[in-house]
């Protein structure tokens, strides 16, 4: 039978949660890297086991830790002790560790600066990677999207790391602003289609395409409309929390913008939005059905001052039509005195046959629904506050 | 031999116990110490300095001696009793957060 594994990254630790494909009794291993925040946890499709980890600290600075046993035990993919530190011609050697802007004559772009929150310049400094995204084709190879934004790719299995410095130098750079949680590159979504083809997205920057494997890009931002910024339809300066896309519809993208839950059916060159009858369409998370590529999932959240439910109410909203037209999921779920958020990658679906869908909350519950959403129950009630979920499905 | 004291997490994730003991050929500097504590453990490029400029970590200070070294030059030799081992250099994290 068919198994589930669920990769948690909470505020002091992550946790494995394990299950078969009734998704009823669940084992608990955790929690690892104790103390630590860690920010996200995936598996390389190719290799089930070999799972990447973001531990980050405001102390101690970024660590990779790697798994290739299922997240039984963990190692850097450093270099290891006992060995030289640099190389013959006395370079330092690469680091798992170590996310260094390029700025090299050859490859790099120039560490420019971005807007700060008030508006004067200010300088470029890495500070922890967000989000982690192993390629569809290769265990080895990896990408981080990081904060300050930049998105960096390992193709030795996260030994060392490169910045595809297109982005971040491809023009607008310099305008971009952080949201209140940092300049973040929270988003990587790979077409496994298109190798060639990567999304990506920053707060409070917005969304953007490359179409040649990371060399260059493009903002994807027409159609998205921010009220809150000096102009509401700027090319850059949109605050994207989430985007999500199906498989098997690589032009297709859905996006949970600071306000407004957006669609775009041609690869993000134009976007529009489906909050339809939504009862708020703030929010962090948006993710997709497995095997339903017109089915989606938000969690409205009450209002940008206010991150909880709206009403004190846990509800996921469901669209069977790509949007527009949502119906509440309740069942299972706190219907009073919720005050919990949602965080945005703290969401996923697995790829059984019933589409299991699950998602953690900064009150440390991870629900799952083993029913496409019709039904909820929390797997952990009590952990530390979620910062991303992550599935694998398992045979 | 000279000793080093870590944080916690850092003991844990370098596996190495309450005190480190390191030889140091040449001065006993920030740097010296550093480039030995890093040598023998990799894992902690970058916890305590920044990788490339090697300024030290905000959250984190030195105190040699009942004495804070943090802002000293990475290069300024540390007291006798710190570079004989009488002494151990205490790397300290700040007391704050959950």
């Amino acid at each position: 039978m068919s198994q589930v594994r669920v990769l948690v990254g909470t505020r002091k630790g992550a946790f494995i949660l394990s299950a078969d494909g009734k998704r009823q009794n669940w084992e608990v291993s955790g929690p690892h890297f104790a103390g630590w925040e860690m920010y996200h946890l995936k598996g390389s499709p190719v290799d089930p086991n070999r799972i990447y980890a973001s531990q980050t600290s405001g102390w101690f600075g970024q660590i990779i830790q790697r798994s290739d046993d299922g997240g039984k035990t963990w190692f850097q993919p450093g270099t290891p002790p006992g060995e030289p530190t640099t190389t013959p011609d006395g370079m330092p050697k690469g680091e798992s560790n170590k996310f260094v802007y390029d700025t090299s004559p050859e490859t790099g772009k120039p560490l420019t600066t971005h807007l700060w929150y008030d508006n004067t310049q200010h300088p470029w400094e890495f500070k922890r990677v967000w989000h982690i995204e192993p390629s569809h084709f290769d265990p080895n190879t990896v990408y981080a999207g990081v904060e300050d934004a930049g998105l960096f790719k390992s193709t030795d299995g996260g030994v060392t790391w490169h910045e595809l410095s297109g982005l971040r130098g491809h023009g607008t750079g310099p305008s971009w602003q952080p949201g209140a949680g940092g300049m973040c590159l929270h988003t990587v979504i790979l077409d496994k289609k298109n190798p060639d083809r990567m999304y990506i997205a920053i707060s409070a920057a917005g969304a953007f395409r490359t179409d040649d494997g990371g060399k260059t890009w493009k903002p994807i931002n027409r159609g998205l409309k921010s009220p809150y910024i000096p102009d509401p339809n700027a090319e850059v300066g949109h605050c994207v929390h989430h985007v999500a896309m199906h498989p098997s519809c690589p032009d297709v993208l859905f996006m949970q913008k600071h306000w407004d839950v957006m669609r775009s059916d041609n690869a993000g060159d134009q976007w529009h939005e489906v909050s339809g009858n939504l009862p708020t369409d703030f929010g962090f998370v948006i993710d997709v059905h497995a095997h339903e590529p017109e089915t989606i999932y938000v969690v409205p959240i009450k209002s940008d001052g206010e991150h909880f439910p709206l009403d004190g109410k846990l509800r996921v909203y469901r669209s069977k039509s790509g949007g527009n037209e949502w119906e509440a999921l309740a069942k299972g779920l706190p219907e009073k005195d919720c005050y919990v958020n949602v965080l945005r990658d703290a969401m996923a679906v697995d790829q059984l046959d019933q589409c299991g869908v699950y998602f953690g909350t900064t009150g440390g519950q991870v629900y799952c629904s083993a029913d496409a959403g019709d039904t909820w129950a929390p797997i952990v009630r009590d952990l530390p506050a979620v910062l991303s979920v992550e599935v694998q499905t398992l045979p | 031999m000279i000793r080093v004291v870590l944080p916690p997490h850092l003991r844990t994730l370098s596996q190495a116990g309450s005190e480190v003991q390191l030889e140091i050929a040449g001065p006993v500097t920030q740097r010296s110490v550093l480039d030995a504590l890093e040598a023998r453990y990799p894992m902690l490029r970058g916890t305590i300095r920044d990788h490339v400029s090697l300024q030290r970590r905000p959250f984190l200070r030195f105190f040699a001696c009942a004495e804070d070294w943090s802002n000293e030059s990475m290069d300024a030799p540390y007291p006798a009793a710190i570079a004989s081992g009488e002494e151990p250099l205490l790397i300290v994290g700040a007391i704050a957060g959950g």
